[in-house]
């Protein structure tokens, strides 16, 4: 132990002996470790973002779309045929103990026309429900309620995006009428901004009108089949019981559809946890892509080392020879050349974590973007560092160690 | 413990070889140094004195025959174990003196200790001891570089001496000195040799090796010569220089 101190000075007293040296094959390491903090952290940043989002949302929602149909193997896809009823969605809510509301829908993409300004967006119409489980606030004005959707009321809630891409010079939305497909509706409420998120009903939220259901499937949407909904809205009581409310959808739907055993549901139920676990997936799969670059990077650092030891243990044979005569064994040259790759890997991943975690700040202010520096990662990267350091050096060391003393003590 | 044999080779070859070529750096030497002999090896280069240092420094093995020295015969062992035989009985003083360039004096010669896992605080103060007693006092904390060749050599001297050395090893150790130097650092061996340290002079200067007892000559790989002086004394003799 003391003699591994001894040896632990020894190499910082050889390094320091080639300052510049020491320093460029630190940098390498410096570099690696750097990078690998950086760009992990910003990979988990997506994640969590991601993440925050989505729990944001409500994680006790569900989504039933109406499912696809199955024709000769071939699966059509989510929503290309109308299987759920309006009368489903009140069933869902009478009958499955662990969802507390349902609401139900159907979208379609539509021109929307205010004054001279036209803009092309989703028109859902919705019960007043829908506000309630997507726990969505307000920005301005209010949602529709039960009386707009029995008088099938021409009202509507726009999304912030579409607010902002139709009242162009500032007027204030409220009590404005905005033409749809040639009716006109009165805009009584505009949602707050929730931002974009892939798979959660498609599309951008913000980018969208509310309009009473009933209204829609009269004036607007119309559909041969009056009654069948593109998408069922439910909330489980808490997040803790969504799966089981998912089951409990399920046996009703199954129930209700007529399907028997071997046949496939035609619904599809997702919620926002499955959503999420997909995206946050995504996350880590972008995560591991980012650090195993960055890995490489401290990998070439190692290749650095090892090739600066090697002409280290070139340079210092007479060195070597000298400590072999006069009593090194094989195993003490072996270990002061290890402890000197450790240590320069060491300094230089000490290093790359200062500058690893201050360019992850940098990137994080200028550039937006949520990041999360785990200490987890910090520490596999410094880990990592001095692996490299023992895996490199250990090369050069062996080299050192198997000199024959006798050409060593003659090398000029 | 004078008197006794230190070293005993018997028929000790070394053989090097070059592809198909073999040289044989000794043959078949055999050869007795008692405890507390002083010796000087002489010959031509190439007649095998470099060979006869490193097999008796155990820094190489033989490729035939026995090498007892203190009666344990040392010419099979592994590398691990020969490095402890030359920590523990060996100390060896080159012509180029074989200091480690940014080591100050003090811890070049501390060195040995440290390999043999002695307490820094013992080592600084035995290697203090020993640099005094080369006549280096005051100097502990200089480099190589600061120091004259002579001083240089008193170092690497304290450095062969710190471990109480059976045998002390000298290759050519005037040869980089002028000839005042050269006498001061021959003086340092014949107090040793007193002392009862066994003293080996590879040398070809002929005045060098008149200050040892007794003379063997190498030729071929052969030793050609083996005469002891007439007056039975220690290294030296008298003032030769």
């Amino acid at each position: 132990m003391r003699l591994l101190l001894e040896i632990f000075r020894t190499a910082l007293g050889t390094l320091r002996q080639n300052k510049m040296r020491s320093a460029l094959t630190m940098l390498g390491v410096t570099i690696g470790v750097g990078s690998v903090i950086t760009m992990v952290s910003l990979g988990m940043g997506a994640r969590v973002q991601v993440k925050e989002q989505i729990e944001g949302l409500g994680t006790n929602m569900l989504f039933v779309f109406s499912g696809t149909t199955t024709s000769g193997g071939a699966r059509t896809g989510t929503g290309s045929a109308f299987t759920l009823t309006v009368d489903d969605a009140h069933a869902i809510a009478r009958e499955c103990p662990d969802v507390a509301m349902t609401s139900y829908g159907k979208r379609e993409t539509n021109q929307v026309i205010f004054g001279n300004q036209n803009w092309n967006t989703v028109v859902s119409g919705v019960t007043p429900e829908y506000q309630l489980i997507r726990n969505w606030p307000m920005k301005e004005g209010t949602f529709f309620d039960e009386r707009d959707m029995e008088r099938a009321a021409t009202v509507c809630v726009l999304g912030s995006k579409v607010a902002e891409n139709l009242f162009v010079r500032g007027e204030d939305p409220l009590g404005e009428t905005i033409i749809i497909k040639n009716v006109p509706f009165r805009v009584i409420g505009i949602m707050s901004p929730r931002g974009a998120i892939a798979g959660g009903g498609g599309g951008d939220q913000d980018d969208q009108i509310f309009i009473p259901y009933t209204t829609a499937e009269w004036k607007i949407i119309g559909s041969v089949l009056p009654g069948y909904v593109g998408i069922i809205y439910a909330s489980a009581v808490n997040s803790e019981s969504i799966g089981d409310a998912e089951e409990q959808i399920k046996t009703l739907l199954r129930q209700r559809h007529n399907i028997q055993h071997d046949q496939p549901d035609d619904f599809v139920i997702m919620n926002l946890l499955d959503i999420a676990a997909m995206r946050e997936q995504m996350g880590t799969i972008l995560t591991y892509l980012l650090g195993s670059i960055a890995s490489v990077s401290l990998i070439v650092g190692g290749i650095g080392i090892m090739n600066i030891m090697l002409v280290s243990v070139t340079e210092r044979t007479r060195e070597i020879g000298i400590r072999m005569a006069v009593g090194a064994k094989q195993r003490d040259i072996m270990v002061q050349f290890l402890v000197e790759s450790v240590v320069l890997s060491c300094i230089g991943g000490v290093i790359g974590l200062c500058i690893g975690v201050i360019s992850t700040e940098v990137v994080s202010l200028v550039g937006r973007w949520p990041v999360f520096i785990s200490p987890l990662v910090v520490l596999i990267a410094f880990s990592f560092a001095v692996i490299v350091g023992i895996v490199f050096g250990l090369y050069p060391a062996n080299k050192a160690s198997k000199l024959n003393p006798i050409e060593a003590l003659r090398y000029e | 413990m004078r008197g006794k044999d230190l070293i005993v080779l018997e028929n000790v070859t070394k053989v090097y070889r070059m592809g198909e070529v073999e040289t044989h750096a000794l043959s078949n030497v055999s050869l007795r140094i008692a405890s507390g002999e002083s010796l000087a090896a002489m010959g031509p280069s190439g007649a095998g004195k470099s060979t006869f240092m490193n097999i008796l420094g155990c820094l190489d093995r033989p490729t035939n025959g026995i090498y007892l020295l203190e009666g344990r015969e040392v010419s099979r062992l592994s590398r691990d174990e020969l490095a402890d035989i030359r920590n523990n009985k060996i100390g060896f003083v080159f012509q180029n003196f074989n200091l480690l360039p940014r080591v100050t004096a003090l811890g070049n010669v501390e060195l040995p200790l440290l390999y043999k896992g002695v307490s820094h605080k013992i080592r600084k103060k035995r290697a203090e001891e020993v640099l005094s007693s080369v006549g280096l006092k005051g100097k502990e904390l200089h480099t190589p570089g600061r120091l004259s060749g002579g001083e240089q050599q008193r170092v690497a001297i304290a450095r062969a001496i710190i471990n109480n050395p059976s045998l002390i090893l000298a290759d050519e150790p005037t040869g980089n000195l002028d000839s005042k130097s050269a006498a001061g650092i021959m003086g340092i061996f014949v107090e040793l040799n007193k002392q009862g340290i066994t003293v080996i002079l590879v040398t070809h200067e002929t005045d060098i090796a008149a200050y040892a007892r007794r003379k063997i000559v190498f030729k071929d790989g052969r030793i050609v010569e083996d005469t002891a002086r007439a007056r039975i004394g220690v290294l030296g003799g008298g003032a030769k220089l």
